[in-house]
């Protein structure tokens, strides 16, 4: 049977991961290579790399990361932010990238989501969707973390970027994201099955009962988080062997 | 000692070559679209990403052809993911004839009927860590039976000969996963991005003496 994925997310600037981390035996708490490294020492399904830097001028450093990364991290690589064109996509590929995340400019610019996984393969595209809930059972697509409602409908729009060709959907409650309430349980749920591409269940974790529920109740195909981990909370291993104890398929 | 991973344009071939260097050594890998490297190479890897329908004529378009039939019949050879689908004689994928090296066909997940034991709905692509049950075969050595490999696919080949195969999975159905004769060996799931046990089989292949 499958395995329900667990995915860590590293927000990467200026070739720094930020929001901290706190691995005690870490030569650099924020290189995203040793970080990603021992993600995969724990026994992560893969990792995603969230480049969130502001200036242009410091996209680049992202492709180097992505090359060291997987010159030495032999699990698959997810990279987001800032991805605009499909030469970027081709880009951060070439680099090294097995999928490539896709968020406002999807938006902005649906055909670049047909493009994309034409040239390259609807595997290697995912369209991550910030949703924020507007009335009971009713999410908006927002873009500009959170602040720009679209007024589209979170489910067509899963729909939609599913018919245009995406492989998967990073589905992130901007609800819930930060406050480790847990995943929007509902959203989720509406979203996977309303869509027959895996669902990336983010936003939300606080502990361990919160990742189990994101595929028990949410039937997310695989549940990302940041914290829990990056602060030692957890490890993967440990995260995986909760939900095991639950009944959930992982790879341990 | 060369290894030559086939290029045809087909997809980003850096995981693989990547991979096979961090078990072979920097230098052992070539990443080549000249038949003669093919030829001079004492194995071959062959991946393929995408369309099998597209991956076939890419391979024609750059006159690949020969060098990898050449190659299948006369060295140690691994191929991976449409590079094990085009191996065999015919795809549903875009109902294209492959390279015929093996008899049998590929076939895509159906659409009825696939949910796991729960009953909740199996989607496709099948992507992800799933077991692979294997048949005796030197490159599963070090390896566990029903370990987890990684995998991005819809289609799987289906071979007419059972004696091919060399490991199975399931998913909604059971499929073949591995398959291998004399020299050649080929799997769906991805060894470059299966962490250990992905390794570990690409270390297999690079000390194999079929």
């Amino acid at each position: 049977m499958l395995a329900k994925r667990i995915i860590p997310c590293l927000d990467v600037t200026a070739g720094r991961v930020v929001k901290g981390t706190n691995f005690v035996d870490l030569r650099d708490a924020g290189d995203p290579v040793e970080i990603a490294r021992r993600y995969d020492a724990q026994g992560a399904d893969e990792v995603t790399f969230l480049d969130i830097t502001a200036s242009s001028d410091q996209r680049d450093i992202i492709l180097h990361i992505v090359e060291a990364c997987a010159a030495e991290v032999f699990i698959p690589l997810t990279v987001g932010g800032g991805v605009r064109k499909v030469e970027d996509v081709r880009r951060l590929l070439n680099a090294g990238a097995d999928k490539v995340s896709m968020n406002t400019a999807a938006v902005q610019n649906p055909d670049l989501v047909f493009d994309a996984s034409s040239k390259v393969g609807s595997q290697c595209i995912v369209v991550a969707i910030d949703a924020k809930q507007t009335a009971p059972g009713k999410w908006n697509v927002f873009t500009h973390g959170g602040r720009n409602d679209t007024g589209m409908d979170a489910v067509d729009w899963a729909k939609r970027v599913e018919s245009l060709g995406a492989g998967e959907i990073l589905l992130t409650s901007m609800d819930r994201d930060g406050t480790k309430n847990g995943f929007d349980l509902a959203l989720t749920r509406a979203v996977a099955d309303a869509v027959g591409i895996p669902v990336i269940a983010s936003g939300g974790v606080g502990n361990l009962q919160h990742l189990a529920d994101g595929v028990t109740e949410g039937r997310a195909d695989a549940v990302l988080a940041a914290s829990i981990f990056h602060f030692g909370e957890y490890t993967v291993r440990e995260a995986k062997e909760y939900m095991a104890a639950r009944g959930i398929e992982v790879r341990l | 000692m060369t290894i030559a991973v086939i290029d045809y344009g087909m997809g980003n071939l850096r995981s693989v070559s990547q991979a096979l260097e961090h078990v072979a050594g920097r230098g052992a890998v070539v990443v080549t679209h000249d038949p003669a490297v093919v030829a001079a190479a004492e194995r071959v890897v062959f991946p393929g990403q995408g369309a099998m329908p597209d991956c076939m004529r890419e391979l024609d378009a750059r006159g690949l052809r020969a060098a990898v039939l050449e190659a299948a019949r006369s060295k140690p050879f691994l191929g991976i993911c449409v590079g094990e689908q085009m191996l065999f004689e015919h795809s549903e994928e875009g109902d294209v004839p492959g390279l015929a090296v093996f008899p049998g066909r590929v076939r895509r997940f159906p659409d009825a009927g696939m949910v796991d034991r729960d009953g909740a709905r199996l989607k496709v692509p099948h992507m992800g860590w799933n077991r692979v049950r294997q048949k005796p075969h030197a490159l599963w050595a070090g390896i566990a039976d029903d370990a987890r490999f990684y995998f991005v696919h819809s289609y799987f080949v289906d071979p007419a000969d059972r004696a091919l195969v060399t490991g199975t999975c399931e998913y909604g159905v059971p499929f073949t996963c591995a398959v291998g004769r004399d020299n050649i060996f080929a799997v769906q799931f991805h060894p470059e991005k299966s962490a250990r046990d992905g390794l570990q089989l690409l270390e297999n292949f690079v000390a194999w003496r079929p």
